[in-house]
């Protein structure tokens, strides 16, 4: 199966535009795209200073994961994440300080939207991806509108949860997208370890849609993805989306990826760079300029900074949020617990 | 008042709390056309539509990991897993995900899943198939555990635990399915979790126990009082969350105690409470507390399981083994 594209890795256009996307989307596309590289840059910057905790880097599948936002309804659609999805996340209205918070640890990084259509991310590879099943599942049984839109990597599609949720998804034919991010790499095991097969072609077995798409072109991302969620609205069903892509930096900061990524294959992988690619097609559409991105990069720059303001406001962690939201009353066992934890904290 | 068995007290509840919310749905492997293998559902596809009555496919985790999402979805799934011996496949989903959705969105995404699961052994059923694991469990924080042992709590406790806003798992002991019979008050009747039962009063010994062990230590306590010995037993019927103040007044007036269960011994939900116990009760003990239990043995053929769960010989045995201390 040759991965669908719409844009070459030169930024040639070699498909249809996708239908629905008006020229400040597009240039909404690379602005989000691109607050993913300066986030990367910042974020492992802070890791390096001790005021995060371990970051996943998303360099290279900016293109993966916004095409399949984008393509998506966030005013009635909810999005179910994994840990790498922090565009998609930004896309569903997480704040940025937020986000970083829950990089730091801090118990305030918990919050979610109040809107409820953002998911809590997943760090338990694809145990989410029956969650996505049920909770598009019962949208459909209550007769909501929406879809739900599940992440997850190559390596979290070798779990027996994401074989389970594809197969109820099939037969239950509920309103859900699976967007597998296939970056070549789980941490340091490499595809070919992974799986003998084609990721995407695991949907004809369990009777849903499947395609295959490059993963570093953004429009045809959201072509896909669009595809994929015209079919769950008309009752037709989940889809599985392989986004064929590369992870260009480390798992994560805890991570040294030069101790087996062969150089030349990653200097390969930067050649396919998803930015590059979408803003070379942009600016030959005269959508961008070095005028325009030097504006917008100061604006995402502004807005990473006031995320870290906020995330400094936040104050240190509170400690009675141990004990908090465990049940919706807190038994008296618990309270046991935590009147003598809260004696030995006050007396310290 | 009506007299039912434990199988059908549970039928009941689920078809009144279906009847009574829209929302409440059962999902499982057979619970459809089939009414589960044990019958428990059995009816209600009909009654309700395979859309609120659901055959899933083969899939443990997925059946937990759905639920969870079907209850964000605003649904309120009741997941019947076959036989508890399987839930180990969907441990995950139960311990990692259910338990701790609430708590890490901070109250956004509360869970009000309810997993049924036939629960211990005594039936002479096919190997991995029996199994008692609540220790495992009550260690998976966020969760509460309730097992009944009569008909009236099983009706009392399955229908608080579908109201309930927070995960339960209702653990139903094989043994009592159909030897367990007494009379379910009519209506709306509720057992709220977190409160134990004095199943039989009395002062020379507390036995504290759950499920099905509850019957064998109310035969052991009558053996006992031909004796002269007098039996208080408490039935736990909700470890988690854990009636500690009922334990400890049963034990204090007692000053002797023994736990029993049908679990491995080692690090069984006894010894949690015989912790608690020599915790709340320390002054009160005259006698060590006695622990019985299955033995640290996987669960064992069907024809010699009766020999590893403790049955109502070694719970009279402990009985005058505690009061002649």
């Amino acid at each position: 199966m040759e991965p669908q594209r719409i844009l070459d890795a030169d930024g040639t256009l070699v498909g249809e535009v996708p239908d629905g996307l008006d020229d400040d989307q597009l240039r909404g596309m690379l602005r989000l795209m691109l607050v993913g590289r300066r986030l990367d840059q910042k974020a492992i910057a802070l890791q390096r200073r001790g005021k995060l905790g371990t970051y996943a880097p998303l360099s290279g599948q900016e293109a993966a994961s916004v095409g399949s936002s984008f393509a998506m309804d966030t005013s009635v659609d909810r999005l179910v994440p994994q840990y790498r999805e922090q565009l998609a996340m930004l896309h569903w209205g997480l704040p940025l300080g937020t986000y970083l918070l829950q990089r730091y640890g801090h118990p305030k990084g918990a919050e979610l939207p109040e809107h409820g259509r953002l998911y809590p991310q997943q760090v338990a590879l694809a145990a989410h991806a029956p969650h996505a099943v049920g909770l598009a599942w019962g949208m459909k049984l209550l007769g909501e509108e929406g879809v739900a839109i599940c992440h997850f990597g190559d390596g979290a599609s070798s779990e027996g949860d994401a074989h389970e949720a594809m197969n109820l998804a099939g037969v239950t034919k509920a309103p859900v997208i699976f967007v597998v991010q296939n970056n070549n790499w789980a941490i340091s095991v490499p595809l070919k370890l992974q799986t003998a097969g084609v990721i995407a072609a695991r949907a004809a077995g369990v009777g849903i849609a499947g395609e295959r798409v490059d993963g570093n072109d953004v429009l045809a991302m959201f072509a896909a993805t669009r595809r994929a969620r015209e079919r769950a609205v008309a009752g037709e069903g989940a889809t599985l989306i392989e986004a064929v892509t590369y992870r260009l930096g480390a798992h994560t900061t805890a991570d040294d990826p030069t101790k087996y990524i062969d150089p030349e294959e990653l200097e390969q992988a930067r050649t396919r760079d998803p930015i590059e690619r979408f803003r070379t097609w942009l600016t030959s559409e005269q959508l961008w300029d070095d005028e325009r991105e030097a504006t917008v990069v100061a604006e995402i720059d502004e807005l990473i900074e006031q995320a870290t303001v906020d995330f400094d406001a936040a104050g240190p962690a509170d400690k009675a949020a141990m004990f908090e939201q465990v049940f919706a009353e807190e038994p008296p066992r618990l309270t046991r617990q935590r009147l003598a934890y809260e004696s030995e904290w006050k007396g310290a | 008042m009506a007299t039912m068995s434990m199988i059908e007290a549970i039928r009941a509840a689920l078809h009144e709390e279906m009847a009574a919310d829209d929302r409440v749905m059962v999902l499982g492997e057979d619970v459809g056309k089939q009414g589960g293998v044990f019958r428990a559902t059995e009816g209600l596809q009909t009654e309700f539509g395979v859309e609120r009555v659901v055959d899933t496919p083969v899939a443990e985790a997925a059946i937990i990991g759905a639920s969870i999402g079907l209850a964000t979805a605003g649904m309120v799934p009741v997941a019947e897993l076959q036989f508890l011996g399987f839930a180990h496949q969907a441990f995950h989903q139960i311990g990692f995900q259910l338990g701790r959705f609430r708590y890490r969105t901070l109250g956004r995404f509360p869970l009000q899943v309810t997993i049924r699961a036939p629960y211990g052994g005594g039936v002479h059923a096919p190997e991995l198939h029996s199994d008692a694991f609540e220790a495992m469990l009550a260690n998976a924080p966020g969760i509460k555990i309730v097992a009944p042992s009569t008909a009236a709590d099983a009706k009392g406790l399955l229908t608080a635990a579908i109201r309930d806003p927070d995960p339960v798992i209702f653990l139903e002991g094989l043994k009592g399915y159909r030897l367990v019979r007494d009379e379910v008050p009519d209506g709306d009747h509720t057992v709220p979790s977190g409160e134990a039962r004095i199943a039989r009063e009395g002062d020379d010994v507390s036995i504290l126990a759950w499920s099905y062990q509850v019957v064998n230590a109310l035969e052991a306590a009558e053996r006992a009082a031909e004796e002269g010995i007098s039996v208080e037993v408490v039935d736990i019927r909700s470890l988690v969350p854990l009636d500690e103040d009922t334990i400890a007044a049963s034990v204090s007036k007692t000053g002797r105690c023994i736990t029993v269960e049908e679990a491995p011994r080692t690090a069984g939900f006894g010894a949690e409470l015989v912790a608690t116990v020599q915790e709340l009760c320390f002054l009160d003990l005259e006698a060590p507390i006695l622990r019985l239990a299955g033995f640290d043995t996987p669960y064992p053929m069907p024809l010699i399981e009766n020999d590893y769960i403790p049955g109502p010989d070694r719970i009279f045995d402990a009985i005058r083994r505690t009061v002649e201390f």
